[in-house]
């Protein structure tokens, strides 16, 4: 298993290089990134333009910039960025900090939901509760995060206007007043700001989750060790629990793992509404700005969690499921 | 439409118009009218109250977008005297600050946004179909090197990476949904592939190769009919999809852009009104619902119908 492991970080590594080096073409053709300097008014003088062109390595050929970009990340440096005081490698750790918080305990909340409402589905076939379960899923299914998290947003704004004080924070991922009041003063702040967003994700992600969990445990149901345990007298629920679940919760391991980067997206969505300073809203600006070296390495890190958590998915899938074994 | 002649049971379920079906054989206790694959499926289909429900609004609903639009007294690009006026009978979903009419608005933002992800749902399927039937089909070296392409495409965040491209397509529509399209076939390759896989064992395949089928016979007359089921279900499903991503990428601000509209764009300029002019932020958002839910029922609806262990209307 760790001649497998190794060989999957080995193949990991010139798919980085070549989806990094595919982007980073496209972002570097896509725009000039000068153009908001040469348009300024009064016009800066020839010399400033020409020092910026030099700073941001764009009298290089593209393959010799990305070649200093990629040799560059192994000493910790990430290109130089459109605004000359950021330290990209610094900036953009710091925001997926921030992001990390809302992806995992989004992911954790929509995996809760989606097994508890998957099983149940599955265990009461055909009940009112599968019905109901369906229909909402559905229905988060073809919900725009966008639209959704707007109504939360709305909803919270609301709730507080009514009660005249503040319950649902719906702007930032913190406060300012609150750091440097103390750790748990902070913790809560923090997490008072994770409340709107993290449901606001971890519903419209939860769907497909719960839908595969019900079919999954369906499959398992109806199979023969489940027929045997239940016509030996053992009790429906502790065959449901023991029997049947353990099982049926290993094909989820997968799909949670290649749904990371459709998470990443609805975390971007969700970010940009809620006016986090996170990675999303770090992303978009770098688009915006032609900030190739800022895109590149927001794409490096995003890409490095997707291959590392579908590495240890599938890892988990040989540990859980005995039948596989890697060679 | 069904052919009068009695056969045995729901006649031949691989090759509809195989020779060896028994035409005309001896009548046996239970008689049943033959039908074809694509007769049961449809009649599976219109047995499925949902899904036929949701095919009737999905109708409503292009008609509107296309007919109405068509039709309707003010034009998405007319300005009206009326600003910010709530729904009423001369502005069923009101106006925005300018004077547009939002009926007119939403109109068009529909034809753009089903534009954009049916054109999506038809890319993405024939490149991804062809992709993962030929990895499937031919598996060795060809099978992986095509995979491991798909899966260079799958550790790409689609939203982040589309974004980047379609900051460069300047709105255009079809552009927007190449863009859409060429990130998401990776997803399709590997559904397909897995049909593909599983099918070339099935002992039809292998009796007509013993029988000497080529393998152009075999894709087009066995596998093809056989995968159709998955393909258009996952056809389906796509136009949802795509309807998410497009709205998702308009909202951002990387989509549609401005002189034109599109649903995920009129939700974005009506973010901050949602207080004071909700018509503006609410109409166009049940609209991605509405269309992204319908076509999610009229999928579940196919995907039972084709389903070849599905029992429920056999007569």
């Amino acid at each position: 298993m760790l001649a497998f492991a190794l060989r999957r970080l080995l193949i990991s590594v010139p798919i980085l290089i070549v989806s990094t080096f595919v982007v980073f073409v496209m972002v570097s053709l896509s725009a000039n990134p000068l153009s908001p300097l040469i348009s300024r008014n009064p016009p800066p003088p020839p010399r400033t333009i020409e020092l910026e062109r030099i700073r941001l390595h764009l009298d290089q050929p593209i393959l010799e910039r990305y070649w200093h970009w990629i040799t560059g990340i192994f000493s910790g440096d990430f290109g130089p960025s459109v605004q000359s005081n950021l330290n990209i490698g610094h900036e953009v750790f710091a925001r997926f900090g921030v992001t990390l918080r809302l992806i995992v305990l989004a992911m954790v909340v929509a995996l809760i939901l989606a097994v508890i409402i998957g099983v149940i589905s599955a265990a009461r076939q055909y009940s009112k509760f599968d019905y109901t379960a369906t229909f909402f899923g559905f229905l988060f299914l073809s919900m725009p995060a966008f639209w959704f998290a707007i109504v939360l947003k709305q909803v919270g704004i609301s709730i507080n206007t009514a009660v005249g004080d503040q319950i649902f924070y719906t702007i930032g991922s913190s406060s300012v007043i609150a750091s440097g009041s103390g750790f748990w003063n902070q913790f809560g702040d923090v997490l008072g700001h994770l409340i709107l967003p993290t449901i606001s994700l971890a519903l419209t992600s939860y769907a497909a989750w719960s839908r595969f969990q019900r079919a999954s445990m369906l499959e398992v149901l109806n199979s023969d060790y489940v027929r045997l345990a239940r016509a030996k007298g053992l009790p429906r629920w502790t065959v449901t629990r023991r029997h049947a679940l353990r099982n049926a919760l290993i094909p989820l391991t997968t799909v949670t793992a290649l749904d990371l980067g459709s998470i990443l997206g609805g975390a971007v969505v969700t970010e940009t509404v809620f006016q986090w300073q996170g990675a999303g809203a770090f992303l978009l600006n770098g688009i915006k700005t032609s900030d190739v070296y800022a895109v590149e390495a927001w794409l490096l890190i995003a890409a490095t969690f997707i291959i590392l958590l579908n590495l240890i998915a599938d890892l988990l899938y040989g540990l859980l499921d005995p039948r596989i074994r890697y060679a | 439409m069904p052919d009068s002649t009695p056969t045995t049971l729901g006649g031949s379920r691989f090759a509809p118009d195989d020779p060896q079906t028994p035409r005309g054989a001896p009548e046996r206790e239970f008689t049943v009218k033959e039908r074809s694959q694509a007769q049961l499926v449809f009649r599976r289909f219109l047995q499925h109250r949902l899904a036929m429900i949701s095919l009737v609004v999905f109708i409503l609903i292009v008609l509107f977008a296309y007919i109405g639009g068509a039709v309707w007294k003010y034009g998405p690009d007319s300005i009206t005297p009326d600003n910010s006026a709530p729904p009423s009978g001369e502005h069923p979903f009101g106006t925005d600050a300018v004077g547009h009419d939002q009926f007119a608005q939403v109109m068009r933002g529909t034809q753009i946004s089903l534009q954009i992800s049916v054109l999506v749902a038809l890319f993405a399927t024939i490149v991804g179909t062809i992709w993962g039937s030929v990895a499937g089909y031919y598996r060795g070296w060809i099978d992986t090197l095509l995979m491991r392409i798909s899966d260079l495409v799958l550790t790409l965040p689609l939203l982040a990476v589309a974004a980047v491209l379609a900051h460069q397509s300047g709105g255009t529509w079809w552009l927007i949904a190449v863009v859409i399209a060429g990130l998401y076939w990776a997803y399709v390759s590997r559904v397909a592939r897995g049909v593909v896989l599983s099918l070339r064992e099935k002992e039809f395949i292998e009796a007509s190769k013993a029988l000497g089928a080529s393998d152009a016979r075999i894709i087009f007359r066995h596998l093809v009919p056989n995968a159709l089921g998955a393909i258009i279900v996952n056809l389906t499903i796509l136009v949802s999809i795509g309807i998410l991503l497009e709205t998702a990428l308009s909202f951002l601000g990387f989509g549609v852009q401005v002189p034109d509209t599109s649903l995920g764009l009129l939700v974005s300029t009506a973010q901050t009104a949602v207080d004071t002019r909700p018509w503006l932020f609410y109409f166009p958002g049940i609209f991605i619902i509405l269309i992204a839910l319908t076509i999610n029922f009229i999928g579940d609806g196919l995907r039972d119908a084709f389903d070849p262990q599905q029992t429920k209307v056999r007569a």
